[in-house]
């Protein structure tokens, strides 16, 4: 393999990694406050369309990554208020915020299917001539936000008093509760930086990936990241390692074909269900370390209903 | 010098429930006072006036002479009161520092808070490493936590709300320690029990409550255990019937050797355990809570299956691959602990909850098909011989009150006439009246011939109910011994892991 | 004046029959008055959704072939998740029993007899069990959660179509479309009322709902389900192994949805085509949730539903509105159903500001 080709991929990787980084970031502080938000995909869904209006409209690209956050709180605050102030079932609720989202996503994007817009550039352009410059500075501003966000949540749970807190909630709600914190207000915080992070995570799409609008373009990778949390045991660095490798798994194609022989044979639909099986194998062999799932915060999923 | 707190007329009221009557009473500066009552009696609400959870409907609480509105447990904690609760407020998968600094109201740097912590473990005597994880520590020293957060915030009044019933007899005594040193120094404490041989051990006042109402402030050394047991329940005590001259049949459960698998993180599995029960007998397992008392009933019940036939037999008839279901089959029932959600089910009606295990004992299902009229039938008959206060079949368990439930779930079990019934906690939690009545239940069980086992953490139970003791530890049956044989001091010594002939020698002659 | 929520002693029986009604009736209303704010048509677009298809009794034999799979797989669903077994890959599993009966019927092309058809349910069944087996498989002996695997294997299923439409499978005389042949007589669904789409599928619906019924009040199959979703501890102190519940849910609602994917390809489709996957397995959770996990409820939600997506279409040549408008709806219906939720478990009170002794 050449020195170009290995960039070419690295590029490739990161740059397909992204999404499911950011959406998983924010699936990780939501559950490790102890709830369940299976509506990532969803939340992506309306982020995506988001952007890529605002982007399409006003040509603006960071006001549209501001704005899909800001719709991404938006509907996890639908979510935030059935399970949180309504202690309905999480798991139905996030399904049912991922039917809307897609729903919701494909009604306001009528009439927008195959309308380009511009991707989002590269934040240090004149550092990106290079080739070797490039595999750092060549990114946009989301793959370095994305970055950034791995520290600032390690750094957050880790050593700030706040985090304490937010992982206390996720332990042991009655105790916190019975302690004096505010269970319902922590994980609201925790839940709408969840929505903000997925309303990013689905800005990627249009805004770095593919130039356009399509229905349901998010395509599951809201669930991926969902499981990508599982697979981080809820660490936000393995988070980092586990989001590149999937970049590399969804990207396999472009190379595989790229290279010739005999996997450029292999139908293209296996590569497209490559991700999804990949998720599968990724699941099982989290799952044979027996050690994983004993980290999962004790009250994941569990409604909370103060006894008094 | 004004009294410490000073509660009068205090009312606390609920729908259908009036929790506290017009209580007053008086705590005085280094004071040790006992507050005491069954349970329901309103103990745990007029605590959490005190320390602001609830507020009072009625009456008024003085400070140091001041009348003062405890808004909140913020407020309480300014004020100086601390309190350590029966169930820890504590979070298995943090750091006794984390614990610590999540309970303190200021933030205060870890570094010095650290210090701060060390400075009143050594005063105390509560020693403990801040960076150990509360999973793995022992009950024991998780309620050393709860002491050492509200110690550090240096009160003035402490409440401890049941605090030794998860401790050996030998962690009370060293509890008890510390009380006196923190009395001496002048903080009240506020000491919430019903175990009368403590309060005779450690109050200087001891405030009785019944039923909502105060019924009297003596001084509990002045009383006898009889006279205080009397107020605290009322009506004179029942005792057990026992039919006269029995005598204790063939060997009917005999278990040997059995051993379960460690599943999780945090719980004790049983650990090479070997015992007989015989019939008519009466097998009490005592045990500090977390002692592998859950695994060995599950193993017992079936819900665990041993790889081993022969490790558990009945009238000679191996169980050990068996489920629940085979178990029951056979003549084996069994009630866990936990009431609802393990022996019943809350959303489910009294018939559901029959059918759950009485389903094949008593034929309620015939071609696959549930027969809800034999279910029904049966559960009425369950209502009316244990007295459950239900209005029917129909009632959901989690209707029921936990006593009543109980009795329920006895019921349930008993009236299917197993040959071996084992038990936990029998009576956790529920009402004098209707513990009797279990007690009863139990007796007459036996009397009929089955064999029983009782596991529970109340000695006072286990010894007014039992022919035979034996004591679990860390997983380990001690050796089994009949009840008259053995002292409080060796079966405190046996729960706190001393084991055999060095238990009879630990104890000073 | 305040409210406050009172735990209710027992549920509420009329809540849980009410709340769905509500929620349809609230969707109606607060869907009218969204879409109007947001600049849709919005009166329109629940006259057209909710209303015409009812009213136009061309769209009746829509209804109802809309209807069956939805419940068929619905029914499933919600025997799924009584036991707390959280299947939502049926849109996978229904893909994979349509590609089992497809093969089926490829296979026996141009024969005749009256054992085709069964033979393709039969198929149909097996493979939607068989491609819920795997998460059923996972969840039991690694414990890796059915939600997220089933969902996967859904995504990958929609591109086992793409592969076999493409090659093998595709029609020689197809004119380059990825599509399979037409079925041969013997392999299409017979319609029940002449001049009509409504083919045999409609009524299988309705049996598998009533037996379903039947069996999950009365027998101790629906016992088990009932009692390891509600409390699982109870369930193995009874008797009831929880892996043996995890593959029962899994294998039953596999293969009924794999039995309506069988219903549609041999009734509207006649052939393979990559459109097959049209969503009735994730319109299915709601139609389970609707229908109050009771196969009885699930008959009328499911019939709700088909109204829906009907009106979809009416409102997309009508008023021009996209038809995903009918999943949003959709969605809708199920938030307000789990935010009535609350008041089968909880009463709302009033409560007089308290007075004695509290301050804020």
């Amino acid at each position: 393999m050449t020195t170009e080709l290995i960039i070419a991929v690295i590029i490739t990787v990161v740059g397909a990694s992204t999404p499911i980084l950011i959406a998983a970031l924010g699936e990780l502080v939501v559950e490790r406050a102890g709830v369940l938000n299976l509506g990532v995909e969803g939340m992506m869904l309306v982020g995506a369309i988001t952007g890529f209006v605002i982007v399409f409209t006003t040509g603006n690209h960071y006001l549209a990554i501001a704005l899909a956050a800001a719709a991404g709180v938006a509907t996890s605050l639908i979510f935030g208020f059935l399970t949180l102030s309504l202690s309905a079932n999480q798991t139905a609720t996030g399904l049912a915020l991922t039917i809307f989202g897609t729903g919701f996503s494909a009604l306001a994007g009528q009439g927008f299917s195959a309308r380009p817009v511009t991707l989002l550039g590269p934040l240090f352009p004149g550092l990106a001539g290079d080739p070797v410059w490039r595999v750092i500075f060549g990114y946009s501003a989301l793959v370095y936000f994305a970055l950034f966000m791995v520290l600032a949540i390690w750094w957050f749970l880790k050593k700030t008093r706040a985090g304490l807190i937010l992982r206390a909630v996720g332990e042991n709600d009655l105790s916190a509760h019975s302690i004096g914190y505010s269970v319902i207000g922590v994980r609201y915080m925790a839940v709408m930086f969840g929505g903000a992070m997925a309303g990013i995570a689905g800005a990627c799409f249009p805004l770095l990936l593919t130039p356009q609008w399509a229905d349901g373009m998010t395509a599951g990778r809201g669930w991926i990241a969902v499981a990508l949390v599982v697979f981080a045991s809820w660490r936000p660095l393995r988070l980092l390692v586990g989001a590149y490798l999937f970049g590399l798994v969804m990207t396999t194609e472009l190379y595989a074909k790229a290279g010739g022989g005999p996997l450029s044979a292999i139908p293209s639909e296996l590569w497209a269900a490559l991700p999804y099986l990949a998720t599968i194998v990724v699941l099982v062999l989290i799952s044979i370390r027996r050690d994983a799932s004993t980290n999962a915060p004790a009250c994941l999923g569990k409604p909370f209903v103060p006894s008094n | 010098m004004p009294h410490r707190l000073e509660l009068t007329g205090i009312t606390k009221r609920f729908p259908g429930v009036l929790a506290n009557d017009n209580v007053t009473f008086a705590v005085k500066p280094g004071e040790i006072h006992a507050l005491l009552g069954e349970n329901g009696a309103g103990k745990s609400t007029l605590v959490k006036m005190i320390y602001g959870i609830m507020q009072p409907d009625a009456g008024e609480i003085r400070w140091d002479g001041r009348p003062v509105v405890v808004a909140n447990p913020k407020a309480a904690r300014r004020l100086g009161i601390g309190m350590v609760f029966q169930h820890f407020s504590l979070f298995e998968a943090l750091t006794v520092l984390e614990n610590i600094a999540l309970g303190m109201d200021s933030k205060i740097p870890a570094r010095e808070l650290e210090a701060r912590i060390r400075a009143v473990m050594t005063q105390y005597g509560l020693l403990l490493d801040p960076h150990r994880t509360v999973a793995t520590l022992s009950v024991g020293e998780r309620q050393r936590i709860e002491i050492v957060r509200a110690l550090l915030l240096e009160p003035k009044l402490l409440i401890m709300d049941e605090p030794t019933s998860v401790l050996t007899p030998q962690e009370v005594e060293q509890l008890f320690e510390v009380l006196r040193k923190l009395a001496a120094e002048g903080c009240s404490i506020l000491y919430i029990s019903h175990k009368l041989y403590e309060i005779k051990a450690l109050c200087d006042t001891a405030t009785i409550l019944r039923g909502g109402k105060l019924v009297d402030t003596c001084d509990p050394r002045q009383e006898t255990s009889r006279t205080m047991a009397e107020k605290m329940i009322g009506a004179g005590l029942r005792d057990i019937v026992r039919s006269q001259g029995r005598s204790l049949g063939q060997a009917k459960l005999v278990v040997s050797r059995l051993s379960t698998p460690k599943s999780g993180h945090f719980d004790v599995p049983v650990d090479d355990v070997s015992f007989t029960v015989r019939e008519g007998e009466i097998f009490g397992i005592a045990g500090v809570a977390g002692n592998g008392q859950n695994a060995l009933l599950d193993a017992l019940s079936g819900e665990t299956r041993s790889s081993d036939s022969a490790a558990i037999t009945l009238g000679g008839y191996p169980l050990g691959l068996l489920d629940t279901t085979g178990r029951r089959k056979r003549g084996l029932c069994a009630v866990p602990e936990e009431r609802n959600g393990h022996a019943a089910v809350g959303d489910f009606t009294l018939a559901d909850n029959s059918v759950l295990t009485a389903r094949d004992r008593l034929h309620m299902v015939v071609m696959g098909l549930i027969n809800s009229g034999a279910a029904k039938t049966y559960t009425g008959r369950v209502i009316a011989e244990f007295a459950v206060k239900a209005l029917g079949p129909a009632s959901t368990a989690g209707s029921l009150s936990g006593g009543n439930l109980q009795k329920f779930i006895m019921g349930r079990e008993i009236l299917q006439k197993p040959s071996v019934l084992v038990v936990s906690q029998p009576t956790w939690g529920v009402d004098a009246g209707a513990a009797a009545a279990i007690h009863q239940a139990l007796v007459d069980l036996a009397a009929a011939g089955s064999a029983i086992v009782v596991i529970s953490q109340d000695l006072d139970e286990l010894r007014t109910l039992c022919d035979t003791l034996a004591v679990i530890n860390l997983g380990r049956l001690s050796a089994a011994k009949p009840v008259g044989e053995v002292s409080v001091e060796e079966i405190g010594l046996l729960m706190g892991g001393v084991h055999g002939t060095e238990a009879r020698d630990a104890i000073p002659a | 004046m305040q409210f406050r929520l009172e735990r209710r002693p027992e549920p509420s029986r009329v809540m849980i029959y009410a709340t769905p009604v509500a929620a349809v009736l609230l969707t109606m209303v607060v869907g009218a008055v969204l879409f109007s704010l947001i600049g849709f048509d919005g009166l329109g677009a629940v006259r057209e959704i909710f209303l015409t298809p009812l009213t136009n009794s061309f769209k009746w034999q829509d209804l109802g072939v809309k209807a069956a799979p939805l419940i068929i797989i619905g029914v499933g669903l919600s025997i799924s998740y009584r036991a707390n077994v959280w299947n939502i890959g049926a849109e996978g599993q229904y893909i994979v029993g349509g590609l089992a009966a497809t093969w089926v019927a490829l296979a026996t092309y141009g024969m005749t007899g009256w054992w085709i058809l069964p033979a393709m349910l039969v198929a149909g069944v097996a493979g939607g069990a068989a491609y819920a087996a795997i998460p059923a498989l996972l969840k039991t002996r690694l414990g890796v959660n059915e939600i997220l695997t089933s969902l996967m294997l859904t995504y990958a299923s929609v591109q086992l179509i793409y592969y076999l439409v493409r090659a093998p499978w595709k029609d020689p005389m197809g004119m380059g479309f990825p599509q399979t042949r037409i079925f041969s007589e013997a392999a299409r669904l017979p319609t029940i009322i002449p001049t009509t789409i409504v083919h045999l599928g409609v009524p299988i619906a309705i049996v598998v709902a009533l037996v379903a019924w039947f069996i999950m009040s009365r027998s101790v199959f629906g016992y088990r389900m009932r009692v390891v979703g509600a409390a699982p501890h109870a369930a193995r102190y009874g008797g009831f192994s929880e892996n043996k519940t995890i593959w029962l849910a899994l294998l039953v609602s596999g293969g009924l949805a794999g039995m309506a994917g069988m219903l549609e390809v041999a009734g509207p489709f006649q052939r393979m085509v990559p459109g097959f996957p049209t969503g009735y397995g994730f319109t299915a959770i709601i139609v389970a949730f609707l229908g109050r996990l009771n196969p009885l409820g699930v008959i009328f939600a499911g019939i709700v539903m088909a109204i829906t997506f009907v009106g979809g279409e009416v409102a997309q040549t009508t008023i021009g509105l996209s038809s995903s408008a009918a999943g949003v709806f959709q969605a809708m219906m199920l938030f307000f159903l789990l935010a009535g939720d609350l008041l089968v478990r909880y009463r709302i009170k009033r409560v007089q500001p308290q007075t004695a002794g509290v301050t804020p």
